[in-house]
């Protein structure tokens, strides 16, 4: 019974809002479990592990030699997020008690060397040991030599790049290949030029940066984290969902049927037939993109944001504002594929322009 | 100052060392250059030929035939005509599998799914499958031509290469 509902919470529109709402609810609740609570939640997930694990189909998947350390690197993951925000919340009890920061309370400052240095290599030697034993009791996952001719079903990519596999799923391959990951580095590169407030450099905080801190950690935890999670755990043969507890059956029939924006105005809605040339096909889908981030800016400048449009100046506010608008339109679109199966908002394969 | 520090290393040998050092240093780079050149003319070359018999059109079966898979081509045959597939995802590039169940190409990469046809109809997949060019030789087998392409969306598929008609 359980099983059946965490299956069915495990559909992606479902655990995506729920790890959404999850997300700023532990944000605004951080006071609660950056404490005490914070151990209930790792307990919580050991708890959920080994529950789990009961089930054959999931301890074959967190078992699989690959993904032993997708399942450490979650937790650790949760750890050091966990950490830091209790750092940057204690932070922020002491300023509003009137106390030194925590950093600069510290009196007692100790030499690089030999403290830090001596650390250093005692945790190098510690991680060589534990490779080296890893890599002798859990076999490396070697497959068969490649073969162009038969792709292995499901085919994965490295699971650090398993975000960029799922956007190519809903995305043109020169958007979700090209055009996001340019976004994400060159966006990470200019942050510092685009946010130039020298608040939080050098002591952790949270309520000096909750804008700053709020994006970007939902920008890691959900585009970047949860969709490893997803291509890890969640996508099985033929690339189709599967529930955590679900076994991979390579016949599960999923319909598919992507329809773009245009069909769905024009055929379904409207009953006409689709107008011969592309610009009068197209024109809801480009008005809609258009008008999301003219509206958009517009919106952010003028009221959601306007403080910070003040502060930053019109270039670096829109910077931003795009980046931030280009990050929450890439989830919309998943969304609308999950919910009504659209594939193009703007479908002009005549030029492969796509989106 | 004196042209002579007190090692005993001239300016002047310092610098004919210097022009000897760069030009052993770039004549072994032009050396290895060269060589890497080399390497892009192996002198057998490993390709698999790109046109190819695949047998008589009677003695193919209704539907996909994956024997031809590993050539890069399904033999696709209808009540009507037999024509290849291209067994090259149109969305990226993977390898799709032929699932009999469902009568449809699924790519496990990205989930496209392709008709017996070719034709996409789900899946990231913007455009079919590739058709290659077939064609009955003198001998009456089927011969496949991977040089010539046809795509659906440019409407070549009613070329008559790009099938054989059965009649
Ligand atoms: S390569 Fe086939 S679906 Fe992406």
């Amino acid at each position: 019974m359980i099983k059946i509902i965490i299956n069915w919470l495990a559909l992606p529109y479902m655990y995506v809002s729920i790890a959404i709402v999850l997300f700023f609810l532990t944000i605004r609740s951080r006071k609660l479990w950056t404490g005490k609570a914070g151990g209930l939640l790792l307990l919580g997930s050991i708890l959920f592990l080994a529950y789990s694990l009961t089930d054959e189909h999931f301890r074959g998947l967190v078992t699989r030699p690959d993904n032993v350390p997708i399942v450490m690197l979650l937790f650790a993951v949760g750890f050091f997020v966990w950490f830091a925000l209790k750092q940057a919340h204690e932070n922020d009890e002491r300023v509003m008690q009137g106390k030194p920061l925590d950093e600069v309370a510290w009196k007692d400052k100790v030499f690089v060397w030999p403290n830090l240095v001596y650390t250093e290599l005692i945790c190098m030697v510690v991680a060589t040991i534990v490779l080296v034993v890893w890599s002798i009791y859990i076999p490396a996952p070697l497959e068969q030599p490649a073969n162009p001719s038969s792709s292995p079903n499901p085919s994965k990519a490295p699971w650090y790049f398993l975000g960029l596999q799922e956007m190519l799923v809903y995305f043109d391959p020169w958007i979700a290949g090209v055009l996001l990951p340019g976004f994400i580095i060159l966006g990470l590169m200019a942050t510092p030029y685009i946010d130039k407030n020298p608040k939080g450099n050098g002591y952790y905080t949270f309520k000096e940066r909750k804008f700053a801190i709020t994006i970007y950690l939902f920008g890691f935890s959900i585009m970047w984290v949860l969709l490893i999670i997803n291509g890890t755990f969640l996508r099985g043969p033929n690339w189709n969902f599967f529930g955590p507890y679900e076994p991979w059956d390579i016949h599960k029939l999923v319909p598919l049927n992507n329809v773009n924006l245009s069909e769905f105005i024009y055929v379904k809605f409207l009953g006409t037939g689709l107008p011969k040339h592309w610009f009068f096909r197209e024109i809801f889908g480009i008005a809609l993109v258009v008008g999301y981030f003219a509206v958009g800016h517009w919106y952010l400048a003028k009221k959601l944001l306007k403080r910070f449009h003040d502060l930053m100046g019109p270039v670096r506010f829109h910077l931003m504002a795009f980046l931030l608008l280009v990050m929450v339109a890439t989830i919309a679109k998943m969304y609308l594929r999950w919910t009504m199966n659209l594939k193009y908002i703007i479908g002009i394969s005549e030029f492969f322009f796509n989106i | 100052m004196a042209d002579t520090t007190k090692e005993g290393v001239s300016r002047r040998g310092f610098l004919s060392w210097l022009g000897l050092a760069w030009t052993a240093f770039s004549a072994a780079m032009a050396a290895s250059g060269i060589a890497l050149a080399r390497f892009m003319f192996p002198n057998v070359l490993f390709e698999p030929p790109m046109s190819f018999k695949v047998g008589r059109p009677e003695e193919f079966a209704l539907g996909v035939d994956e024997r031809f898979k590993p050539q890069g081509v399904w033999i696709v045959k209808t009540t009507k005509e037999i024509f290849a597939l291209s067994t090259v995802c149109t969305h990226l590039g993977c390898t799709p599998n032929w699932l009999s169940a469902e009568q449809k190409f699924k790519c496990p990469c990205h989930g496209s799914g392709y008709y017996v046809s070719g034709v996409n109809f789900e899946g990231p997949t913007p455009r079919p499958l590739e058709r290659f060019a077939v064609f009955v030789a003198d001998d009456g087998q089927v011969v496949v031509d991977k040089n010539r392409i046809f795509q659906y969306e440019k409407g070549q598929w009613t070329d008559p290469q790009s099938h054989i008609l059965l009649s």
